[in-house]
């Protein structure tokens, strides 16, 4: 016991006004779906929704309705006014910001602070972003009048469920194109919420619209012979087989696939920022972030006082109710994740490498787990190769700057970096032979609407974001 | 420890053996990276303190006040009247901690003393030169043993920040070190000045260079020159007690002063030292606000956690 233990600061739920179940968001109104399933709160279990479950069947309506707005409305429309409404939506998301944010900690089980303080802020700077792009396509290096596409499928998954709505349709509405979304089945409610957003802002009907539902759902969608362009952010393994449904169609694709990035520490790395750099890679959003950096490559002259700092600052790490106000770490968003990472953390051990985890004391109900750092890790070992998905480190070390890029590059996935120096010659010299996506110097899992973001190899293809961010969903 | 070549306190005496040396030293210190220490001081600003957690943060902050008095203008009277307020902050609530320490100006000091001899109040008091120390050794000694002599518990010192500026390491720390001798028994805090060393390197540094010379505390300001203390630079002071503790087995103080103006501001360096140094900083002997108007804002805040609510600023005393 501390002497200045903090008092629970719980965000108030009742912010939140949820019903009892949602239909599907079809041509503007919610309808009824085939079937339905329950949508739970991963911190204790409670059932929130019960959410419509959409077919064949619905997806062919969602898509219908989708081409009718596009070939009547949307499409047609100039970029001028269609930024109208995304100024609205992201004006209305600012409003509801509040809301937003709860309602996301409650479904997905992530701190309020992260949903208060970084998703949804960034789901709002996406809109206006893209807004301002609306009426400026001529001039964004995609040809003297870039088309829209027609109808885009997106599918998106459950680490940062609004955000994620937002990198995919905000780009697509910007440039004219219209879409059906599904959310991912263990986090809907935010993306039923943001359909009301739409009605708010007299959205036309059929511009969005948005299926929730499991993998069949999202199946359909991929393979629906109307829909012109497919968005996915997920697995790899999901990736490939959305990559063999299109091939051979007209289809344009965008994949954005999972990670395993290293986070590199040099030994001349400004130490105590540096460490919060590999907290904040890691622990962040329990470390469901595909871009999260899973491998800590540090240099051997520094890596015992680099690795005793670590463990000092996880130990300040405040695990629990993800709507605390102080809560670092919140729940695992399903069962079925909280068995992949204990499955792959128990294949660790098995292997060799030691655990390490701070004493902390998880809830008795719902999905968690501590945050885990793995030493003694080799390249060989599962660890340090297939993504977890968790708050689970793997520590590697290295001699010299060319054995951390070796090591950095020796992954099928090539998603994302970082880079600890406070040399700057070095940083760029680093920066250059990585094959990651993004590199982070001196930072890790920073965001802004204004930058492209997308991996090499096995984490996928297409840059989401920036001024790059449109070409995805443009004729030229 | 982060200090990357960990040295062991045999070698930290080599590191002052010549001006070479110890800039060697400290230069090697690992570097902060600024935007990274503000985004850390900016997250933890961010932490809910509400209730029991609260209430203690209020009673611990308030025993952890300086209360200060750095005026021209400052009479007997005046300080006599500080040095009560420090004895019982709030005359109406015995349960009400009293302030760490009453600090003052040299001539002050037994004025106060007067009121709070006896008494688990420390007298502080400014020397050397303060706050400018502009001013030859000779003086700065003398204004020591001036205050010493009159009664001070503790003395505040301010570093001669052209010589740190200008690489001069030796001759500051020299300076730290007779003005550690002529405090006897009474502890130093030695006042860095932040604002004037702009950089964070520069306060890492001037952290461990005012620690190896034996000061006491570190301290960011005199309250003089804006900015004064901030989270961050505090963040970086913590860090440089809690890493020369690691190597040296020697504990030192920390105290930000000057723009802590709010209850909400001190309960964030309360947040600030437990999540990064913990329990054996959260003790009015190892940290210290120097302040004079946040002790009312606290007050007020406090009977609000008592009463239920504002009393307002005609219920506590102005001094």
């Amino acid at each position: 016991m501390s002497i200045f233990e903090y008092a629970p600061a719980p965000e108030s739920r009742a912010i939140v006004s949820l019903k009892p179940s949602y239909g599907l968001f079809i041509g503007g109104e919610f309808v009824d779906g085939s079937g339905s399933f329950k949508s739970i709160s991963p911190s204790s279990e409670e059932v929130l929704a019960e959410v419509a479950e959409a077919s064949e069947a619905d997806v062919d309506r969602a898509v219908a309705a989708a081409r009718k707005a596009y070939e009547q409305v949307w499409g047609k429309m100039s970029g001028a006014e269609r930024a109208k409404y995304l100024f609205r939506i992201a004006r209305i998301i600012q409003e509801r910001g509040r809301e937003l944010a709860v309602l996301e900690s409650l479904d997905n089980g992530k701190p309020i602070r992260e949903s208060r303080d970084v998703d949804i802020p960034l789901v709002a700077a996406h809109f206006f972003y893209y807004a301002g792009w609306a009426d400026k396509l001529d001039h964004a290096g995609f040809g003297a009048s870039p088309r829209p596409l027609g109808v885009a499928g997106q599918i998106i998954p459950w680490n940062f469920p609004l955000l994620m709505l937002a990198w995919k349709i905000a780009p697509a509405l910007a440039c004219g194109n219209t879409v059906v979304l599904k959310p991912a089945e263990t986090t809907p409610l935010t993306a039923l919420l943001f359909a009301e957003i739409c009605q708010q802002a007299e959205l036309p009907p059929g511009v969005v619209n948005i299926l929730t539902g499991a993998g069949a759902a999202g199946a359909a969608l991929v393979a629906h012979p109307d829909v012109d362009k497919v968005a996915f952010t997920g697995s790899t393994e999901v990736g490939r087989i959305i990559a063999r449904t299109v091939a051979g169609t007209n289809k344009r694709v965008t994949l954005e696939l999972g990670g395993k990035a290293a986070n590199i520490v040099f030994e001349d790395a400004p130490v105590d920022q540096a460490v919060e750099g590999i907290v904040n890679g890691i622990f962040f959003n329990q470390g469901h972030v595909c871009c999260a950096g899973s491998r800590l490559l540090v240099q051997e002259s520094i890596s015992e006082e680099v690795l005793e700092s670590l463990k000092r600052r996880m130990s300040t790490l405040r695990v629990g109710d993800p709507l605390d106000k102080n809560t670092d770490i919140g729940a695992i968003n399903s069962a079925e994740q909280l068995a992949r990472i204990k499955e792959l953390t128990a294949a660790g051990e098995q292997e060799g490498a030691e655990a390490w985890s701070p004493p902390c004391e998880l809830p008795s109900r719902g999905f968690w787990f501590r945050p885990t750092i793995f030493t003694g890790v080799s390249q060989a070992h599962r660890i340090a190769r297939e993504e977890i998905f968790g708050p689970v480190l793997s520590v590697l070390t290295f001699r010299t700057p060319a054995e951390a890029v070796e090591k950095a590059n020796n992954t099928p996935y090539g998603l994302s970096a970082g880079i600890w120096t406070e040399k700057g010659s070095r940083i760029l010299a680093v920066a250059d032979q990585l094959r990651a996506g993004v590199v982070w110097a001196n930072t890790f899992n920073k965001f802004d609407p204004t930058s492209p973001f997308g991996g090499y190899k096995e984490s996928g293809y297409g840059r989401e974001g920036g001024r790059h961010g449109l070409e995805a969903y443009l004729a030229h | 420890m982060t200090v990357a070549t960990t040295p062991s306190a045999a070698t930290l005496a080599e590191v002052t053996r010549s001006n070479a040396a110890l800039r060697a030293f400290l230069h090697g210190l690992p570097g902060v990276d600024k935007v990274g220490a503000d985004a850390r001081a900016a997250t933890l600003g961010t932490r809910s303190i509400k209730t029991t957690a609260k209430a203690l943060a209020i009673d611990l902050a308030i025993s952890m006040v300086d209360l200060t008095t750095l005026e021209g203008a400052d009479t007997p009277g005046k300080v006599r009247g500080l040095a009560n307020k420090a004895l019982r902050p709030d005359p109406l609530d015995p349960t009400c901690p009293p302030t760490a320490a009453v600090c003052v100006y040299p001539s002050m000091v037994a004025e106060v003393a007067r009121v709070v001899k006896g008494s688990p109040v420390k007298i502080a008091s400014v020397a050397t030169a303060f706050p400018a120390g502009q001013a030859s050794l000779k003086v700065k000694l003398d204004d020591v043993r001036d205050a010493v002599r009159a009664g001070a518990d503790e003395v505040d010192m301010v570093i001669n920040r052209g010589a740190f500026l200008s690489g001069r390491y030796l001759e500051v720390f020299e300076e730290i070190v007779a003005v550690k001798d002529a405090c006897g028994d009474a502890r130093l805090k030695v006042i860095m000045e932040t604002g004037e060393l702009v950089t964070y390197d520069n306060v890492r540094r001037a952290s461990w260079l005012s620690m190896l010379a034996g000061g006491d505390f570190i301290k960011t300001s005199t309250g003089k020159v804006q900015p004064a203390a901030t989270p961050p630079v505090t963040l970086i002071m913590l860090e440089a007690v809690r890493d020369f503790l690691a190597v040296t087995g020697r504990k030192v103080g920390v105290k930000p002063a000057g723009g802590i103006k709010t209850s909400k501001d001190a309960i964030k360096y309360l947040v600030l030292v437990n999540e990064t140094v913990g329990d054996g900083w959260l003790d009015p002997h190892w940290f210290r606000f120097g302040a004079s108007s946040v002790l009312n804002d606290l007050l007020m805040q406090r009977s609000k956690m008592k009463t239920g609510h504002y009393s307002g600023p005609d219920y506590v005393t102005l001094d």
